[in-house]
């Protein structure tokens, strides 16, 4: 009975990340249309601010180093991305070869560039005791993070789902979603809502940056591109453009990757979901949601 | 001077030429119809006017050239836009829906709630689960919700039932009081009943000009034109 417990809150820190991850690319997805092969990039590029921020703030002691070394992620994420759809999107809307071409070619370009400045050894990142600490729930000993991960995306995915629901851009990224070619002609610049949704994809990567850091204990350049993968097949899993359809497809995943591993065979995790993958794409080709948001 | 004025536009699709270098005016005031066989490019022209496709030429709004200029802007210019098939936001609820449309300070609910009554009733109901008749008011009451000068609206009575078509005929018999109207119509007796000037469309090209009820006064020259009679 622990051991099931113990992989299914493992399971739920891993969707929790997917979630983090996933979020900002099925948003951009479902609003412009816009497959972004950058967003690992991105989660590394999150992650390598975390551990370089940490490194410079020695002097202090772990818990302000590590949340200030998270919200330097944060914002260069936020930022990042913001900067990545102004001055690289923006120019190709509707061009979706282009964008692709442009997107995987910024990912390759930004971990090539992170390789050359720290080269590929894996970096430890410094967290905070008490997150490798374990909290015992029916005879499982569970590590802090792990819970640490699961309440930071169900604060995210309800922040996101009152931004969405009750904020005018929230409305208008909705609306976008169903037909951007009617929310401009309703008079409203759509645009400003395509750099938004970036960098609200920014800061849940960001957040991910950190959560996985902590999760994995340390980072590489592969960091990113390793776990948007699986953030991809949650996109398509969960229905592009659909935040709760994400987050249920988050947790599945994760869950199936721990089962798999535990119960099958070690390894057999990453090849469940993507049988997983195929079976919903078979049953429903549009995803656990069946609609956009 | 007319309110809206387009010289020499072109509309190509991939290979198709779709409209020919169109010209027409449409006076500020009352309701310019804009007629023609199906396929004849009058959701072209009304897509193109609100620079919803790539177009050429010269398109004037109140004597200032948008051609080039974003959809977004040319709506905040006053113009507003019900599409062809309403295009209503079906996630969004019908309250969310004119949310999204309100830009002035003070939207005009008095007059939607007036000309739709049943829209304060259904405010909270989601628009895909509306009728077509109900999506059709909540696209008239989005456009009308803001003080637009001209209103471009795309074949408002399509797919309703007799009864409704009377009631939308109505309603923009009202609106054509309060603003210009350029409207895509094949409905000959809601041109009839709204209309003061037609525009009549032939493969691309404009093939008439005049008031609307002499060219439906003239049954031969409507049925060459328009396969109807």
């Amino acid at each position: 009975m622990s051991t099931f417990v113990l992989l299914t809150i493992t399971g739920l820190g891993l969707g929790a990340m997917y979630f983090l991850i996933a979020s900002g690319l099925s948003l951009i997805y479902g609003l412009m249309g816009v497959l972004n092969f950058a967003h690992g990039a991105f989660l590394t590029i999150g992650a390598y601010a975390f551990w370089f921020t940490e490194t410079k703030l020695d002097s202090l002691s772990i818990w302000p180093r590590f949340l200030l070394a998270a919200v330097v992620a944060i914002v260069v994420t936020t930022a990042f991305s913001a900067l990545v759809e102004l001055v690289m999107i923006r120019p190709l809307y509707g061009r979706h070869i282009e964008q692709v071409l442009v997107t995987v070619g910024l990912a390759l370009a930004i971990t090539a560039l992170v390789t050359a400045i720290w080269g590929n050894d894996a970096r430890v990142i410094a967290a905070p005791k008490w997150l490798g600490e374990t909290t015992t729930v029916v005879g499982a000993h569970i590590p802090n993070d792990r819970w640490t991960e699961i309440g930071t995306a169900v604060l995210v995915l309800f922040g996101l789902e009152a931004f969405l629901k009750r904020t005018r851009y929230g409305l208008i990224i909705r609306a976008g979603v169903e037909n951007r070619a009617m929310v401009t002609a309703l008079g409203i610049d759509v645009r400003k809502a395509f750099t938004l949704v970036f960098a609200i994809g920014g800061l849940a990567v960001g957040i991910a940056a950190v959560l996985s850091s902590v999760y994995f204990s340390t980072v590489d350049p592969q960091h990113g591109t390793a776990l948007v993968i699986f953030a991809f097949i949650v996109v398509v899993i969960g229905g592009l453009g659909s935040l709760r359809g994400t987050a249920m497809a988050a947790i599945v995943v994760g869950l199936v990757q721990q089962y798999a591993n535990y119960y099958a065979s070690s390894g057999l995790g990453d090849l469940s979901v993507v049988l997983l993958l195929g079976l919903v794409l078979l049953v429903r080709p549009r995803g656990l949601s069946g609609s956009f948001a | 001077m007319a309110l809206v004025e387009v010289r020499d536009l072109h509309v190509r699709i991939g290979e198709s030429h779709i409209l020919q270098g169109i010209e027409f005016d449409v006076a500020e005031g009352g309701v310019t119809a804009l007629l023609g066989r199906n396929g004849v490019g009058k959701t072209t022209t009304l897509r193109a006017l609100m620079g919803l496709v790539d177009r050429a030429g010269l398109v004037r709004y109140d004597g200032a050239d948008i051609t080039h200029m974003p959809t977004y802007k040319i709506v905040r210019r006053g113009v507003g836009y019900v599409p062809e098939d309403r295009d209503v936001f079906a996630a969004l609820t019908v309250d969310e829906n004119l949310r999204l449309a309100e830009r002035n300070a003070e939207p005009r609910y008095d007059l939607v709630y007036d000309l739709f009554p049943e829209l304060r009733e259904r405010g909270k109901q989601l628009a895909g689960t509306l009728s077509g008749g109900q999506q059709q008011m909540v696209a008239i009451a989005r456009a009308l919700l803001n003080d637009n000068r001209v209103l471009f609206v795309d074949e408002p009575t399509k797919g309703l039932s007799p009864l409704l078509v009377s009631e939308v005929a109505r309603v923009l018999e009202r609106v054509s009081e309060l603003t210009t109207v350029l409207l895509v119509e094949q409905n000959l007796g809601v041109v009839a009943r709204v209309a003061r000037d037609a525009v009549v469309l032939d493969t691309g090209r404009v093939v008439h000009t005049g008031p609307a009820q002499e060219l439906l006064a003239d049954k031969p020259m409507v049925q060459r034109m328009m396969g109807v009679g």
